[in-house]
């Protein structure tokens, strides 16, 4: 569906439209406040599951994103999978209940026993009787640095994954595909490493205070001029962790009668903050500017519900890359959008930072924007610095509000002091500040690294949801019985790769999910996409149907035939 | 009977060929519009006046947003931290050469070397070598950040070494760490308690806590500060209402939640009372031990121990490692049946990065040295008893909290009735002993977030380290500040 948006330029005066889409009646003209002269506009709905290159101008360059729908007959088996699994999950309670089989799961002290129980028991039926079968693919120890290599604890279980027990044998150099570890900081040698451990000797680890109170080191202030100078904004400041720089900073931004505009799969954190504080949420389809658009037009119009009286302020609230489905924002149109509609935005980073980008600051250096158009931004160091903890950047207004009112900042103990130093050191070493080339360096290879993996994958047949561009490269599993399967088929052939199912993701759409690292060398790559392939073949993952280089490989009819011999 | 019928049906007709042209006409009009009045749409309550595309677009260009932020003033008063450094062998002067004393005891405010009083440090534990020295350890071994939440490849074994550590610490089935301390009980209370059921809580939560009903999306229903008789009436209201409605009752869980040491207060729980009022009414308690845990009780597992209660009489315990253990991060502990489940349900566990070995270690190395040497929360007692009198009075000031707490509050005996002036006082006092090296803090609060926002006060926190000359000089300083600025 393509939308023809009008133009108005920006000193008012004129203001042409075009035809108007036969569809999108019900919205009307939709006309854009563009930075561009152009004014072709080209959407493609996202329920067609494959959106390729919006040929705006408004994108310096391709933007390819892929959302390749579910084969119907891989639908209808999923939830026939589903169907079973609750049928047998049934029965065993059944058998629980009887005492016929044993139960292992931690009772309620007896002198409890008639209070309101803790916990809904659908909650608990899906634990025991699904999640318990797979449990083994999560929570998996591991006694090394998080690098392009991992050594594991080996696991055994003598009662079907109810409890786990450590043989005392290790399984070394299983490739790391499942950490957030975008740029290789995770080491524990080099320099990061080296000024962490000279801060330890400094400061110690802890910090005892809160920044408004005896917490703020001249660390925590060195990084925040040098995160500011990084992001290309004013100011910034730096919290301890990344769920609560969420949390606790958009209920201080944020207050009843403000609207916040929030992408349907945005983080747990950027949920629970938009709740916490108080003002209407609405939620917009996944990347979809024209579901943006209608929900800031009704907004406008309608105002508030009931009193209708206009909204105080609107927040867009979207994150860099999704870390589930591989995306990434489209940017450029949300900047259009907001600036038409008078909203703000608030960019949640938390993958896209240092992971995107020629200079690795993230989504607006993808697409060549100027920081100052995001009104907020937000992301996180656990991932590419290789650390933990949050920052926001932004205006000096905004930041010395924060300054003040973030929950943070009054009642949260301050970033540990090596971290904060393991973040300088990581943050100049991408700047190039360090005087290497060391950064660069690792910014081509995690392009080049994701290109390349992304590819394959492709050309083997996976289909692989998300940007071309993004490091994170979810690989569709759909059945629940092949995301156990995956799992420990991968980590056989000593690949760890993360899994994920219901709740994560929508019910039939579970995936397997790899995060490409710059610590990643060419051979590790090749034995995961051995190994990736090989158990591709073995559990029938090659779902794809679209035309690939190479063989043609399995489509869904000849999955059928295949499952039916 | 048929032939009349027949009759009135040929007369009928007759009646039709009889009838006059414009007759038949005016009926056919009115029958049609019978049919159309039956089968028109109901006539429109209102007139619908559907906004038009150019009134659209001028409400649109009409709308002004507020701005993000009000403006702050650049001269307000918390807007500029406090600096803080530690000791490097160049500055100390009287320190010897090697030492490389972190931001703890002796710290650095501003250029100005003073002696704190202000950082949760109970027990020392900050400048430890031997915690130092773990941590580096662990930094070698594991690098700093761990790149992934639990589940997915974000367990360390440290992170098993050190809940199973706590579990057996504070002798309970099992524990839980989250990788920052507000985050603990924030993501604790929503994992159970969710729309619908009831939560008691005392007025002086903390903020953390109130921050975890607020996400709970239950129904809060405040008791007095530590007052058992107001509790007790709304457990005897809501009794009353579950008879009413027995169905409902059956599903509604209830909870508890207090501190063990109140952060706003420095008040104690009355635990035992607590729990006869928990098998009473059937009521879960949560039991936030921020400020008590490594503090109170024989062996510092807080205030259960210091009561004598049976720690499984507790439904949850909850506290953060930031400030007796003097490392980063919170846990829970209680039976696997309760923990357990915040793995799958707490978000601060689930959806954030894991804490770093290295603070994990840290966390470790502090617990041996609690566990080695009990001694420690015999001199913690004694100090703060000591910290208690010597405050005692202070000329404008009281003293509010317990002898036993480590975290003191002096409040003004007077306020002068605007809570900007009060600050302003004791601010004053504040920086008038940071200039006589006696580091001091206000106690920080959101003004207007907080649910009961405490008198202002100044924070007095007690450590091991203080020595008795210390103690009385901080004392005698706060003394001369007030005589000063109360007058």
């Amino acid at each position: 569906m393509t939308q023809n948006s009008a133009s108005k330029l920006l000193n008012g005066d004129t203001l042409h439209r075009t035809k108007q889409d036969k569809k999108a009646g019900g919205n009307g003209f939709v006309k854009n406040h563009c930075l561009f002269q152009q004014q072709q506009k080209r959407y493609r709905r996202p329920a067609e599951k494959s959106h390729h290159a919006s040929r705006t101008l408004l994108y310096k360059k391709t933007f390819v994103e892929s959302f390749e729908e579910t084969p119907l007959l891989v639908a209808v088996l999923t939830y026939m999978g589903y169907g079973i699994l609750t049928i047998f999950g049934y029965l065993r309670d059944f058998l629980r209940d009887w005492k016929l089989e044993k139960c292992h799961l931690a009772r309620e002290r007896e002198e409890q026993k008639d209070f309101v129980p803790l916990y809904q028991d659908f909650e608990n039926f899906y634990t025991r009787n699904l999640y318990m079968r797979i449990r083994d693919n999560w929570n998996r120890p591991i006694r090394s640095v998080p690098g392009a290599k991992m050594d594991l604890v080996e696991r055994v279980t003598p009662d079907y994954n109810w409890t786990f027990e450590h043989t005392g044998k290790v399984l070394k150099d299983v490739i790391n595909m499942g950490s957030y570890n975008y740029l290789g900081f995770a080491e524990n040698t080099g320099t990061c490493a080296d000024t962490a451990s000279e801060c330890t000797e400094k400061y110690g680890v802890g910090v005892c205070s809160t920044r408004q109170e005896l917490g703020n080191i001249d660390k925590h202030e060195e990084l925040e001029k040098l995160a500011a100078r990084f992001l290309g904004v004013e100011s910034s400041m730096v919290f301890g962790m990344g769920f609560a720089t969420n949390s606790m900073n958009i209920p201080a931004l944020m207050e009843k009668g403000c609207l916040i505009l929030s992408d349907e799969l945005n983080h747990a954190s950027l949920v629970l903050g938009a709740r916490l504080s108080g003002a209407t949420i609405r939620v917009f389809k996944h990347n979809n500017m024209q579901s943006l658009e209608k929900l800031l037009r009704d907004a406008m119009v309608h105002g508030q519900p009931r009193t209708h009286r206009p909204w105080k302020k609107i927040l867009i609230l979207v994150e860099g890359i999704y870390s589930m489905e591989g995306s990434i924002v489209r940017l450029p149109e949300i900047i259009a959008l907001k600036k038409k509609y008078k909203a703000y935005l608030y960019l949640d980073e938390a993958h896209s930072i240092g992971a995107l980008g020629p200079r690795g600051r993230g989504v607006v250096d993808y697409f060549g924007l100027d920081p100052c158009d995001v009104d907020i931004m937000m992301g996180t160091f656990t991932k590419s610095f290789g650390a933990a903890g949050g920052y926001i950047g932004g205006k000096k207004e905004l930041v010395d509000y924060l300054r003040l009112h973030s929950h943070s900042a009054v009642y949260a103990t301050s970033m540990s002091p090596p971290i904060t130093q393991q973040i300088i050191t990581s943050m100049k070493c991408i700047m190039g500040e360090d005087g290497t080339t060391l950064g660069q360096e690792r910014l081509c290879q995690l392009s080049e690294n994701t290109t390349y993996f992304r590819r394959r994958l492709h050309e083997m047949g996976f289909i692989i949801y998300g940007n071309n561009d993004s490091p994170v490269v979810p690989l569709m599993l759909y059945m629940p019985a092949k995301i156990g399967a995956f799992g420990r088929e991968m980590l056989k052939r000593n690949i760890g790769t993360v899994v994920v199912g219901f709740p994560a993701t929508p019910i039939i759409e579970s995936r397997a999910r790899f995060c490409v690292s710059a610590a990643h060398t060419r051979e590790m790559l090749d034995t995961a996409l051995n190994a990736i392939s090989e158990v591709g073949d073995l559990l029938q993952l090659k779902y794809s149907r679209k035309n690939r280089r190479g063989s043609e490989g399995t489509d869904c009819f000849s999955y059928l035939e295949s499952h039916l011999d | 009977m048929a032939s009349g019928q027949q009759w009135v049906l040929v007369e009928m007709v007759q009646a039709f060929y009889e009838a006059p042209a414009y007759h038949l006409i005016l009926e056919g009009i009115l029958i049609l519009w019978i049919i159309r009045l039956l089968f028109s749409k109901t006539y429109k309550l209102q007139e619908r006046s559907d906004l038009t595309e150019k009134e659209k677009e001028e409400l649109i260009e009409e709308w002004q947003p507020e701005p993000l932020v009000p403006l702050v003033s650049k001269d307000h008063p918390s807007l500029n931290y406090d600096v803080v450094t530690g000791f490097v062998s160049a500055v100390s002067g009287h320190i010897s050469e090697e030492m490389n004393l972190p931001p703890s005891h002796k710290i650095i405010v501003n250029g100005k070397e003073c002696v704190n009083f202000a950082s949760f440090n109970f027990l020392g534990l900050l400048e430890s070598e031997r915690v130092k020295l773990k941590a580096l350890s662990s930094l070698k071994k594991y690098g700093v950040g761990t790149c992934g939440p639990r589940g997915f490849y974000g367990t360390f074994d440290v992170h098993l070494e050190l809940e199973e550590r706590l579990a057996k610490f504070m002798r309970t089935e099992e524990a839980i760490i989250y990788s920052y301390g507000f985050a603990t009980i924030a993501s604790a209370i929503p994992a159970y308690s969710k729309r619908g059921d009831i939560i008691f809580v005392d007025e002086a939560a903390c903020f953390s806590i109130q921050k975890g009903l607020q996400a709970s999306r239950s129904f809060i229903k405040y008791f007095k500060h530590n007052d058992m008789e107001d509790l007790e009436r709304l457990l005897k209201e809501q009794e009353i209402e579950d008879q009413k409605n027995p169905r409902k009752a059956k599903v509604i869980r209830r909870f508890i939640v207090i501190e063990g040491l109140y952060i706003n207060t420095a008040d104690l729980c009355p635990l035992p009372e607590l729990v006869k009022l928990k098998y009473k009414y059937k009521v879960r308690i949560f039991l936030e031990e921020s400020m008590s845990f490594g503090v109170l009780g024989e062996h510092g597992r807080g205030v259960t121990e210091h009561f004598g209660v049976n720690i499984d009489d507790i439904d949850l315990i909850s506290a953060n490692m930031e400030n007796a253990l003097a490392s980063i991060g919170g846990f829970c502990c209680g039976r696997s049946f309760v923990i357990d489940h915040q793995r799958l349900s707490g978000q601060g566990y689930c959806f954030s990065a894991s804490l770093p070995p290295m603070l994990a270690a840290a966390a470790i190395e502090a617990l041996n040295i609690m566990e080695e040497d009990p001694g420690l929360f015999r001199v913690l007692r004694d100090k703060c008893k000591h910290v208690h009198k010597a405050l005692q009075g202070t000329p404008g000031l009281k003293v509010v909290g317990e002898p036993l707490a480590p975290a003191l509050h002096l409040q003004l005996e007077n306020s002068s009735g605007s809570r900007t002036d009060d600050l302003k006082l004791l601010r004053a006092i504040v920086d008038y002993s940071l200039d006589r090296q006696i580091a001091l803090t206000l106690a920080r609060y959101l003004d207007k977030e907080e649910r009961f926002l405490p008198p202002p006060s100044i924070r007095v926190v007690v450590t091991v380290e203080q020595t008795q000359e210390e103690i009385e000089r901080a004392a005698q300083c706060i003394r001369q500040a007030a005589e000063k600025i109360l007058k």
